[in-house]
């Protein structure tokens, strides 16, 4: 496109033309196109690894791209750092958060860009003045002085936002932004958001959760294998054309499936009540039991109790209450070790904290939990490295894992590889019962349609599964039985064939008491 | 198909990377041990050209190896805790309390050579391992941080140590120092000069290369083994890594804190056993101390590894043993040799860092490489992809 540079109201604060990024052998981005118009929230969708991290990291100043223009408010730009890109006014902010726990929220905001009087003193009060300035403005609630570390994850962000603000960026770049927050920070943001585009703010919004996408974004635009495949509006489009866009074919469906549910007894709970670090009861009296070939649904909204229930399955709480039998016999007094050797998977609902040995190389990952097992030792003592690397490229393979090998450090993955490998870990040593906590957060959708087919198939070859989620279709889908579990209770038992989304989300906030009624009538 | 290890980092990368952190390290001690040589009047250059061919001398490279042995074993001591993120400062209370136990149960004890050895030196690792995991059951029970406690049995050890020496188990004899009764010859490591000797030329100036170099080779190995081999050692370092997700998989915290710290000290017991059995044959005054703190340095500077302690060992004894020439020819204070420990370790730290983001990025670009290769091909259902990673160069 040759030179039109007008500066108008129509002027793009944004474009980004033909970009192409090759690494040897690989097209990461395939003249990519992008237009992003000034005061929009514009959406950028793709499966994991469809370029669009390679996209933003090329805007970001981080990578060179091979061929392509970058245009900003009008003028072609080359951004050799992020340095650079911010000077243009765009500014990034991670998935994961980069602040200093134990500085305050104000120094966080001015780390690396401190306003300074003569003989190099910082000027708190200009950068108070400034950042509270700021924060009403956009409608973005911190408070300055507290230290981060005891910030909640909603609030962490608004300081990250707010601190690309600080250094002046005009467009936002958010990668996936919602990743991490529950629903109501998820509204929070989106308020935000819209508030900062009021101002003549641009944002630019990466994200996979299609029903997010659809809400907030003004102009969506889908990549996949490194190209642009549809720029859309979302008035234009449905969820499920989204989707298909990203996948490049058909979803799989989740749904229409014969009963599998066999009459043996795997997992029975009685009258378990368990408190959690302040002695507090956070779960009371449940009872529940899970047959073989079934999948029980646990729907509820986070710190329902949910971590310390999934806590004392495992065997790492204690129970003040109650017990716990597995086929059959009881468990109570059983180690950690004892249990898992019994067969119980566990996909823990936060893959980094409890799932993974990030520094490590993926087939240590992939033993962990079964280390004591063959092909990963023998007799339960020696290792055997060989066996085991052998046993993560079968892993790799059968659960399309996309890495290198199995040699490579697990950090080094993308959220939705590491998750396809904590399941694939799991479902490869064929457990009896699986405890599965929130198993697709944070991935796609084509990496979610495949954890719910492996799970499906699982089932009926007799798996029994405890989902432990707050994905309404995903509850809805795979469950055949959901229990609603609420304030450490189970509060209600509903059939997943005649429950719809918006009923079921009525009963995990609590709010559900009419529907229920309706329900028994 | 033959599974080949195309989708690590290339070797000779892999190397590099390996071998950049300690260089950098000796290069930049150096530099800075010159900068404080000029400062301090002296000409660096014949200090350095001394101290390097003296140290290279058999006897010397003797000392050297003398020196490396309780430092390598305090290293591993203090590795053993570092792998499972427990830090045991109390190696250096170990291993006093240890070896004046096993010097006076060797002096009382009467046993056939080689089990005679053995008894001593198990009850050497059993003193150190008991007395390590008084910190570990704090731990444990009490939630005390072992480095608090480990200080503080530091100084209960050898404050028992001190009263022992001079009231109960002091023999009065014709010398003025304070010593435990002489173990009997059974009880005696044996040198290897000649051993040594047989690949070399005799060692002179009353040199003995102590055969206790041989057990610290052992412990060694068996550290590497049970590191790198063994479940248990996985759990320990799983629980090291991420002690949650080590919980999850069915590894017990307690449990593996109070593993760590036995062995952690049971080697600790060992560390000043090759001075009591291979020079002085007893425990006294001219025991050396602070080889417990100079583990911690040592496992610093060999990232925990079997092998990457050794070399660290290795240039700690070469600069100890080439030192004093300094001094003797007015080159040079032989402390610089202080500063440039000092330096290296310090170096080293900062390097390690460095070279460990440079992998890490280098791990990364590779593993999106991989997803992204993948995703263009057009069916994601052929698993022979994966299996036979794509072998072009990382870089």
């Amino acid at each position: 496109m040759p030179q039109e540079v007008g500066r108008n109201a129509m002027t793009p604060a944004l474009s980004l033309e033909n970009i192409t990024k090759r690494f040897p052998g690989v097209l990461a981005n395939d003249r990519v196109n992008l237009t992003v118009a000034e005061g929009e929230i514009h959406a950028i969708c793709g499966e994991n690894g469809a370029g669009k991290s390679t996209l933003m990291n090329v805007l970001y100043g981080m990578l060179p791209a091979d061929e392509g223009r970058i245009v900003v408010g009008g003028e072609e730009v080359h951004f050799r750092s992020p340095r650079d890109a911010l000077a243009a006014g765009i500014g990034m902010v991670h998935q994961h958060f980069m602040l200093a726990d134990n500085l305050t929220v104000l120094e966080n905001i001015i780390l690396g860009a401190e306003p300074t009087v003569r003989g190099g003193r910082i000027d708190f009060t200009g950068a108070r003045r400034r950042v509270t300035e700021l924060g009403d403005a956009y409608g973005l609630d911190v408070h300055l002085d507290e230290p981060v570390e005891n910030l909640g994850v909603g609030e962490r962000q608004r300081v990250e936002i707010i601190k690309v603000l600080y250094r002046g960026a005009r467009i936002l770049i958010l990668d996936e932004p919602t990743s991490v927050l529950v629903p109501h920070e998820v509204e929070e943001l989106f308020r935000n958001m819209r508030d900062m585009c009021a101002r003549g703010e641009t944002i630019i919004f990466i994200d996979h959760k299609l029903d997010e996408v659809l809400e907030i974004a003004d102009t969506i635009t889908v990549l996949r294998a490194g190209r642009t495949v549809a720029t859309v509006k979302p008035d234009e489009v449905s969820p499920r054309d989204l989707a298909e866009l990203m996948v490049g074919s058909e979803l799989p469906t989740p749904e229409a499936r014969t009963t599998s549910v066999r009459d043996t007894v795997s997992l029975q709970v009685e009258d378990l009540s368990v408190l959690d670090d302040d002695e507090r009861e956070v779960v009371k009296e449940i009872s529940l039991e899970v047959r073989r070939g079934e999948i029980v649904g646990m729907a509820g909204v986070e710190g329902n109790g949910q971590v310390e229930f999934v806590e004392a399955l495992l065997g790492i709480r204690e129970l003040s209450q109650g017990r716990v039998l597995l086929e059959g016999a009881e468990i109570n007094e059983w180690s950690v070790r004892q249990r898992r050797e019994a067969g119980i998977g566990y996909i823990p609902e936060d893959r980094h904290r409890r799932g993974l040995l990030l520094p490590a190389p993926l087939w240590e990952n992939a033993m962990c939990g079964h280390q004591g097992k063959e092909p990963y030792s023998r007799k339960g003592f020696w290792l055997t490295p060989k066996a085991a690397r052998a046993k993560t490229r079968e892993l790799i393979a059968a659960f399309d894992v996309r890495t290198p090998g199995p040699d490579v450090a697990a950090h080094a993955l993308s959220g939705g590889n590491q998750q396809k490998l904590i399941i694939g870990r799991e479902m490869i040593m064929t457990p009896n019962l699986l405890i599965a906590a929130h198993p697709t957060r944070g991935i796609d959708v084509g990496a979610q349609a495949a954890v719910w087919e492996t799970l499906h198939l699982a089932r009926e070859q007799g798996l029994a599964v405890l989902l432990i989620s707050a994905d309404l279709d995903e509850l809805i889908g795979l469950s055949d039985r959901l229990l609603v579990i609420f304030r450490g209770r189970i509060s209600t038992s509903l059939d997943p064939a005649t429950i719809t989304p918006r009923e079921l989300g009525a009963h995990m906030t609590g709010a559900a008491g009419e529907v229920e009624e309706m329900q028994h009538a | 198909m033959s599974p080949r290890a195309s989708h690590r980092l290339p070797t000779h990368r892999r190397l590099t990377l390996a071998l950049a952190a300690p260089v950098a390290a000796l290069i930049l001690s150096l530099a800075v041990a010159s900068i404080a040589l000029v400062l301090s009047g002296s000409n660096p250059f014949p200090a350095y050209g001394r101290m390097f061919s003296y140290g290279f001398e058999l006897e010397t490279l003797v000392d050297m190896v003398n020196r490396a042995t309780p430092l390598y074993l305090s290293a591993v001591a203090v590795a053993i805790g570092f792998r499972m993120n427990l830090f045991n400062i109390g190696v250096e209370g170990q291993y006093i309390l240890a070896s004046i136990i096993a010097a006076q149960v060797a002096a009382e004890l009467s046993l056939p050579a080689p089990l005679h050895l053995t008894v001593i030196i198990l009850v050497g690792m059993a003193t150190g391992s008991l007395w390590a995991l008084i910190a570990g059951v704090l731990k444990v029970t009490r939630g005390i941080h072992e480095v608090i406690s480990t200080i503080m049995l530091n100084a209960v050890s050898i404050s028992f140590v001190v009263a022992m020496l001079f009231r109960r188990w002091d023999v009065p004899d014709e010398s003025l120092n304070q010593e435990t009764a002489e173990i009997p010859p059974s009880g005696r490591m044996p040198n290897l000069n000649g051993l040594a000797e047989t690949f070399t030329r005799e060692i002179g100036k009353g040199r003995v290369l102590w055969g206790f170099v041989i057990v610290a080779i052992i412990i060694g190995i068996l550290y590497w083994i049970y590191v790198a081999r063994t479940r248990p050692g996985y759990d320990l370092r799983a629980s090291g890594i991420n002690p949650l997700a080590a919980e999850a998989s069915g590894v017990s915290p307690k449990r593996t804190i109070l593993v760590a710290m036995a062995l952690s000290g049971a080697v600790g017991g060992l560390v000043g056993l090759p001075e009591v059995l291979g020079r002085d044959y007893a425990y006294g005054l001219q025991f050396t101390q602070n080889l417990g703190f100079a583990g911690i340095a040592v496992a610093l500077l060999g990232q925990n590894h079997p092998g990457g302690i050794a070399i660290g060992a290795l240039v700690f004894g070469f600069l100890d043993s080439a030192a004093p020439i300094l001094d003797v020819h007015g080159d040079a204070p032989q402390e610089i040799v202080e500063i440039m420990k000092g330096i290296i370790i310090f170096a080293a730290v900062i390097t390690y860092v460095v070279v460990q983001r440079r992998r890490e990025a280098e791990e990364a670009r590779a593993a999106s490489l991989a997803m992204t290769s993948t995703e263009s091909d057009p069916p994601p259902d052929t698993p022979s992809d994966a299996s036979e990673p794509d072998t072009r160069p990382a870089t």
